[in-house]
């Protein structure tokens, strides 16, 4: 292959022979198209007699060429230039309009902080309209008016029921586990190793439980209710059930809510029960603590007011994931990298507000002396 | 007159999911630089075949040759080579929406290639300007409209100058005017590659405004209904499916 010009006064000629296969544009392409811009030059001759493969690696130093000779308004001739080869030029340079690129304005600092409070009310009053929305499902629910399929509800249930135990049993017994040896290491020096059956039962039951429960449920449930209502919202069934007069929070959050508010509770028994196990095969096992006395300190540790600050946990933490998922999967864009977009955003704000709420929820019980 | 070189033959094959038999010993030629129209009504598997083509889906039986190379006994490396060599426009475009429309082209030339960053760039600007989206470079998938999409994904299945390029429903969704845009592009880039093109469509004016040869497939038979120029089959159709099918339900 080869590209060669010279200049002779206001003419410029180019010839190409050979083939132009996966042509690396080399230093005389670059001066070509210099000479092109900066000498007077007012006619190109292109010769291309002995040109004979060739393929876009050749057509985009043309479709270059011949841009810039339209800028600076020079006369091109040619020679045996294939004419497939023309007509794709010519079609190239057929739609010659820059658009304007939706500009992304960078606005003064202060005029920036105002529009980010006002998008933050914004969001606010959305996700505070949303909740009101789902409180009044919720009443339509007690009323038998709201518009929700049974099975809808059933499939809702059966997917964070029993599918979730083994992921959830599997999760507790390793906390449990962890909690013991762990607590195990600071007692031994106070010799007061039995004091681990108590630390398992009451963290697991109080508090530990229902956490783990919640950080499961918010990566397995809370992302799965984003990606799906955000793939619907992707393929307008979101659209169309508005359009058909269905209340969206009636038909898709109202039986997500009420399926994770039924199983959170008792996933959360569940993680209790795991995570004393877990604690006690370290107890009795490794730390060689008598069964019966491991079994004595753990009844000695529980109390029904610990266990029922466990479940509420649980209670309020599926009201979250199930809020969260549901509102990022209904507030999805329209395109796939939203969908996934969404999902993140459900997992991560069910977890923030799960902290958040044992925080607010530690000082009350704290006040309440329970 | 040109005898024209077979680039796609399809021998005796067969589609079928489990014992459901979609088509059967389907036998028809594309020859190189052909626009290929498949046809047929909803349903009748025309998607499925374009899946066969493109090896996205294994036949059950039968063999198809593209380029003398019998695609699903070849080795993966010849598949690959073999794929590199075939751009395929999807329904939607299939543009990937986390990139702009430029990174969407550059990336088979990125990864097939091994041309400088500033070829590939000056490419993916030549590819866009042949579809009329110059200086869309920057754009995101959702800022374009539907069609533009389309032509965007066709810059993108253009990358690799390929010899063979695969349309599925290139109209659908699509407005008049930008249909016989999108039908003139395809005959332009024919004409001046010499590419070969197959479409899937069930769009007449498509069928008869860009179709050199098609095949109809008989929802009923399961098979081949009809095999020729579009037009001659509207002056000679075969048999009744073909004529109502051509016809938009004329007798």
């Amino acid at each position: 292959m080869s590209l060669s010009f010279n200049i002779n006064e206001h003419t410029l000629n180019l010839h190409l022979s050979g083939d132009f296969i996966d042509f690396n544009q080399d230093t005389t392409v670059d001066n070509l198209l210099q000479n092109i811009t900066t000498s007077k030059i007012r006619i190109i001759n292109i010769e291309a007699s002995a040109l004979k493969q060739w393929d876009s690696t050749l057509l985009v130093i043309l479709f270059n060429l011949y841009q810039i000779a339209h800028k600076q308004q020079i006369n091109i001739k040619t020679q045996k230039l294939p004419d497939n080869l023309q007509q794709l030029i010519n079609l190239a340079l057929s739609v010659d309009r820059k658009p304007s690129l939706p500009q992304a304005n960078k606005l003064p600092f202060f005029e920036d902080i105002g529009n980010k409070t006002i998008n933050l009310w914004n969001d606010i009053c959305k996700s505070l309209s949303f909740i009101k929305e789902v409180s009044q499902s919720f009443g339509k629910l007690f009323t038998n008016t709201a518009v929700m399929r049974k099975i809808d509800w059933l499939f809702a249930l059966e997917d964070c029921s029993y599918k979730a135990i083994g992921i959830v049993s599997l999760i507790s017994f390793m906390v449990g586990l962890i909690l013991a040896f762990v607590g195990a290491i600071q007692l031994k020096n106070f010799g007061a190793q039995i004091y681990v059956a108590s630390l398992v039962a009451i963290g697991m039951i109080r508090i530990m439980g229902a956490i783990m429960v919640g950080v499961v449920m918010a990566g397995r449930t809370g992302a799965s209710y984003a990606a799906t209502i955000g793939t619907m919202q992707v393929n307008e069934e979101i659209d169309a059930l508005k359009t058909m007069g269905i209340p969206v929070t009636d038909f898709l959050v109202l039986p997500r809510i009420t399926a994770l508010i039924i199983t959170m509770p008792i996933l959360t028994i569940l993680a209790d029960i795991m995570g004393i196990l877990g604690g006690a095969s370290v107890g009795i096992f490794a730390l060689n603590i008598p069964m019966e006395e491991y079994i004595k300190y753990t009844q000695n540790a529980l109390s029904v007011s610990n266990f029922m600050v466990g479940i509420f946990h649980g209670l309020v933490f599926g009201i979250i994931i199930s809020l969260c998922g549901c509102y990022y999967g209904i507030n999805c864009g329209r395109n796939a990298d939203s969908v996934g977009k969404s999902t993140t955003q459900a997992v991560v704000s069910s977890i923030v507000w799960m902290i958040i709420a044992t925080g607010i929820l530690t000082l009350i019980f704290e006040a309440l002396e329970i | 007159m040109k005898i024209q070189e077979a680039q796609i033959i399809v021998q005796n094959v067969t589609i079928a999911y489990g014992d459901f038999v979609l088509l059967k010993d389907m036998n028809f030629t594309i020859n190189k630089g052909d626009i290929f129209i498949i046809m047929g009504g909803s349903g009748c598997g025309k998607s499925s075949l374009l899946r066969v083509l493109t090896g996205l889906t294994p036949i059950t039986k039968g063999k198809i040759f593209i380029d003398g190379i019998n695609f699903f006994q070849a080795t993966q490396e010849q598949k690959d080579i073999l794929m590199h060599r075939c751009g395929i426009l999807y329904q939607s475009g299939a543009l990937f929406s986390s990139m702009t429309l430029a990174e969407n082209i550059a990336l088979p030339l990125q990864q097939y290639t091994n041309y400088s960053p500033k070829l590939i760039n000056e490419l993916v600007e030549l590819k866009l300007a042949l579809v009329g989206l110059y200086g869309f470079g920057e754009f995101y998938p959702s800022e374009i409209s539907g069609g533009m999409k389309k032509r965007a994904g066709l810059a993108r299945a253009l990358a690799l100058d390929p010899e063979i390029v695969y349309f599925d429903e290139p109209s659908a969704g699509l407005d008049p005017i930008s249909s016989k845009l999108l039908d003139d592009l395809i005959l332009d880039i024919n004409h001046s590659l010499g590419t070969t093109i197959v479409v899937v469509t069930h769009e007449l004016e498509s069928i008869f405004n860009i179709g050199k040869n098609s095949i109809f497939l008989d929802a009923e038979q399961r098979k081949i209904g009809a095999y020729g120029n579009p037009k001659e089959l509207l002056n000679n159709p075969p048999n009744q499916a073909v004529r109502q099918f051509l016809t938009r339900g004329g007798k």
